[in-house]
């Protein structure tokens, strides 16, 4: 089938499988693989993106659900070197390692940061605990989101 | 070379020297998702492969039908263990596991088929048309009773490679440590068993690849991977190629933690990629990569302790029984490293250590960070804490009292000479001033249970605990362990080095390049992506070595760089191998080092961790961690934090809730939504304190730094447990049953 979404503002076609979804769609079909595929059943917040201005997790989301709506993955917060608060902040903090749960996180805590600006370390932990990070323990990712946070 | 990849750019860096806190080098393209991990690749014509896998742990293959497979839209092709040209079998020491099953499956997942198509539902869908005829057998999945329990691998892969002779079935490597006399009596003893449950390494970024035909015979494999030499060196011959045909190019890694030491989907791509001759891209899904990786063995250990009334320990005697699974992968090695290791870092006259791998139809499993140190410093420290409340002597104190150093001998009789501050990783963390309790009522997000609200306070109980772990860095047992660099300078005064050394996510990108501005004293320099294809090996970005070797790796390129262009004037081009001065064999009926020490260096970390419990509910929280920790000299202080907070969440993961269950050898919980892994939510504030200690036979005196948090986590947040509940709590991970008395 052929579905029409509205990627980080530029309207995309595509020819997708019903099966198939949004994440897929984006990553493979679309030329948008910064949304990652590290569980691809809801768990682990990788693939997190905003569906009309919703954190969703993009696995969960059928590509044929997204058809006239509106997404925006962590390529449309910031690329090359003109970066999103949140991204500068992430690279500064340290809170990157092998960085596959990052653009997750980096779409989860502007999405945060959008509706709660000065989030207490509880709203933080509250906010990131469906976003898995294997590598960093996540003290710099808090660190990350208070440095957005306060600039 | 393919022409039709995007390789990653090669990487600049702003500035840095050794020992700044240097942001990452890969951090922007990371932030923006423009950075190309493996599962990322695409080629033009590429197709999608898919693995078939056992449902069975043990089984007879009776035979295999592809006609129905090969029928369907979009099958390309559809490959079993005939169409492997080459060597049948791989492994990483031992090549004792099939590329596809032959007559035989050893495990639950176990590889038995290959499917390339256009997309990769048909893949999937062609996978589950192949019929597979199986004649399950009896699997071996006690590990106690694999040793009386007719052969998986009769022909004994492991025999004859110079360790201890243990002719009972099954028996992957039995590693003896006899010292001094090991029947010496002490005023106190103390006993315990402890188990520990299969961790999975639970990297987020799933194995993937991509296989590029070169139209020549040869392939290019772009792979997450820790060490592509090696891969190589086991790719080639199962394709009947020579290592040249293949090569190796390192693809984004999405972690690693040893879960990539071992072959995934690197040959299965390949096979698929020559014989459509067409690229092939493989990617797991979160339930396969559970299978398609080896785990940290899981660990049954028998201990006593022996002390004199005044504290010092004189005796340790230890049983350590390693679930090696169903293949050999790195057993041997974490056998030695669990008997090694054995008795913590304290000065201990006499022992006798047996330590034990079988095979069994289990999980395979190998290496994971802390490599078998985690599983001894568990049981070791848990032992030194009962041995504490038996003399009456504050358990801290009973460490100090018994600190290995500088000088003094390891229970294999090597004499410590490098660094080792054991002492003083423990004075430094025990000046950490935890945080005060907080008072109740409070926000449920921060009560044992959070905020499902089960407890407004009642039943919960606070407690501290303190461990002590150690370990070993790089290869060990006379293991040539070196690494190549190589460094080109051009007339304008830029640099461009190329080091296999695998980023892993651990940083070891950001320590090339510093040691390459230090010692060229530029700026300029890039960092060229790994291959095989244009550097020598590197070893492995595993054993808490990447950082050392590629470290004097890099400065001895430079080094002969400089040297060079001094002599010529012109452009320069060096390749320099380093190796660590030679580690020796134990010998295999004594365990005692024979003509040179059996390990290089050693690290240390001691811990403490608060802990509330709600003790009705079997709830636990943990509040808060100090720890300090012996890193020789950080070279990026920034990424060592982060190494020891990553470090110390695994081993948090471990105390209290990751474990992959088994029933019948069939995994139960191959899924984020049942194996669970520490969240935001779980994981406390983490203070380090970096202890320097300069290693001498370091580059720079730096020591690697990722294992030693996650050898002693576990220890210090279930001794805190202990001191919560007063429970013995001798099993990890520890569950909420365990500590309400449900079990």
């Amino acid at each position: 089938m052929r579905v029409t979404v509205t990627v980080n503002g530029e309207r995309h076609e595509a020819e997708v499988w019903e099966g198939e979804s949004l994440l897929f769609a984006l990553r493979e079909r679309l030329g948008f693989p910064g949304s990652k595929n590290a569980c691809e059943q809801g768990e682990c917040g990788s693939c997190s993106v905003l569906l009309d201005g919703e954190l969703v997790c993009a696995c969960l989301v059928l590509a044929a659900q997204a058809d006239g709506h509106d997404v925006v993955t962590v390529e449309g917060l910031g690329a090359g070197e003109d970066l999103h608060p949140v991204q500068q902040a992430f690279v500064d903090a340290g809170a990157v390692q092998c960085g596959f749960c990052t653009p997750g996180l980096v779409v989860a805590t502007a999405a945060l940061l959008q509706r709660t600006p000065n989030p207490s370390e509880d709203e933080i932990r509250e906010a990131l605990s469906g976003n898995l990070c294997r590598c960093t323990g996540y003290m710099k990712i808090f660190d990350a989101v208070r440095t957005a946070a306060a600039r | 070379m393919s022409n039709v990849l995007r390789l990653p750019p090669a990487r600049e860096l702003e500035l840095g020297r050794v020992g700044e806190s240097v942001k990452r080098v890969d951090g922007v393209p990371k932030t923006t998702g423009e950075f190309e991990y493996a599962s990322d690749l695409s080629a033009a014509g590429m197709l999608w492969g898919h693995t078939l896998r056992s449902p069975h742990a043990h089984a007879r293959v009776l035979s295999i039908d592809l006609s129905d497979a090969l029928t369907l839209p979009g099958v390309r092709a559809v490959l079993t263990h005939d169409d492997v040209p080459g060597q049948k079998t791989y492994g990483l020491e031992f090549a004792d596991q099939p590329v596809l099953a032959i007559d035989r499956v050893r495990y639950f997942g176990e590889p038995v088929a290959v499917v390339a198509a256009e997309h990769p539902e048909q893949a999937r869908r062609a996978a589950e048309r192949i019929v597979v005829e199986y004649e399950p057998l009896e699997p071996i999945v006690d590990p106690e009773r694999a040793t009386e329990s007719a052969p998986l691998h009769p022909d004994r892969p492991t025999a004859g490679h110079g360790y201890r002779d243990d002719p009972r079935p099954n028996v992957v490597r039995t590693m003896l440590i006899s010292h001094g006399n090991p029947d010496t009596a002490g005023d106190v003893s103390v006993s315990g068993y402890y188990e520990l449950g299969t961790q999975d390494q639970a990297f987020l970024g799933p194995e993937s690849g991509l296989a590029v035909p070169d139209g020549e015979g040869g392939v290019d494999i772009y792979v997450a991977t820790q060490w592509l030499h090696v891969d190589r060196d086991q790719i080639a011959p199962c394709l009947a190629l020579s290592p040249d045909q293949v090569r190796i190019h390192l693809a984004g890694v999405g972690g690693a933690f040893g879960g990539r030491e071992d072959l995934s989907m690197q040959i299965h791509s390949a096979l698929l990629a020559l014989h459509t001759n067409r690229p092939v891209k493989m990617v797991y899904n979160r339930e396969e990569s559970f299978t398609g990786h080896v785990h940290r063995h899981p660990a049954r250990i028998w201990a006593e302790h022996r002390a004199m009334g005044d504290g010092r320990i004189v005796n340790v005697r230890m049983r350590i029984l390693l679930d090696g699974g169903a293949y050999a992968s790195s057993s041997t090695a974490v056998t030695a490293n669990a008997a090694s290791f054995a008795c913590g870092p304290y000065n201990v006259p006499n022992a006798l250590i047996e330590s034990t791998s079988v095979y069994t139809n289990n999980p395979p499993c190998g290496a994971m960070r802390g490599f078998g140190a985690v599983q001894t410093c568990f049981a070791a420290e848990a032992q030194i804490d009962k041995l504490a409340a038996a003399l009456s002597i504050d358990p801290v104190e009973l460490r100090l009292l018994n600190a290995i150093g500088p000088g003094d001998r390891l229970p294999t009789g090597q004499p410590i000479t490098g660094s080792l501050p054991v002492t003083n990783v423990i004075k430094r963390c025990l000046a950490l001033q935890e945080p005060v309790p907080e008072e109740l009522p409070r926000e449920a997000i921060r009560l044992p249970g959070g905020a499902g609200n089960t407890t407004r306070g009642e039943g919960v109980k606070r407690g501290v605990g303190f461990a002590v772990g150690f370990k070993n860095l790089c290869y060990s047992e006379g293991f040539d362990d070196f690494c190549a660099a190589r460094v080109r300078l051009f007339p304008d005064g830029s640099a461009e080095v190329h080091c296999a050394g695998a980023e892993v996510g651990q940083g070891v990108s950001n320590v090339v390049l510093q040691v390459a501005c230090t010692e060229l004293g530029t700026d300029r320099v890039r960092l060229a992506p790994g291959s095989t294809a244009n550097v020598a090996s590197s070893g492995s970005a595993s054993a808490s070595r990447m950082t050392w070797m590629a470290a004097g790796a890099v400065r001895d390129a430079c080094r002969a760089a400089l040297a060079e262009r001094e002599r010529t004037g012109g452009e320069v081009d060096v390749e320099r191998i380093y190796r660590h001065p030679p580690t020796k064999a134990l010998d295999p009926e004594t365990g005692q080092i024979t003509d040179g020490p059996a390990h290089v260096a050693l690290a240390c970390a001691a811990m403490k961790v608060v802990v509330e419990v709600d003790v009705d509910l079997g709830l636990t929280r943990v509040v808060w961690i100090g720890t300090a920790q012996d890193v020789g000299k950080a070279i990026n202080p920034q990424a060592v934090e982060g190494q020891i907070e990553g470090g110390t969440a695994q081993g948090l993961g471990l105390a209290l809730m990751e474990e992959i269950q088994t029933r019948d050898g069939v995994i139960a919980n191959a899924s984020f939504t049942d194996y669970l892994i520490p969240t935001a939510l779980d994981m406390p504030r983490v203070v380090s304190d970096l202890v320097e200690d300069p290693e001498p036979d370091a580059p720079y005196g730096l020591k690697g730094v990722g294992e030693p948090p996650t050898v002693v986590s576990t220890a210090a947040i279930v001794a805190a447990l202990r001191d919560a509940t007063g429970l013995e709590l001798a099993r990890v991970p520890v569950r909420p049953d365990d500590i309400a008395g449900l079990v």
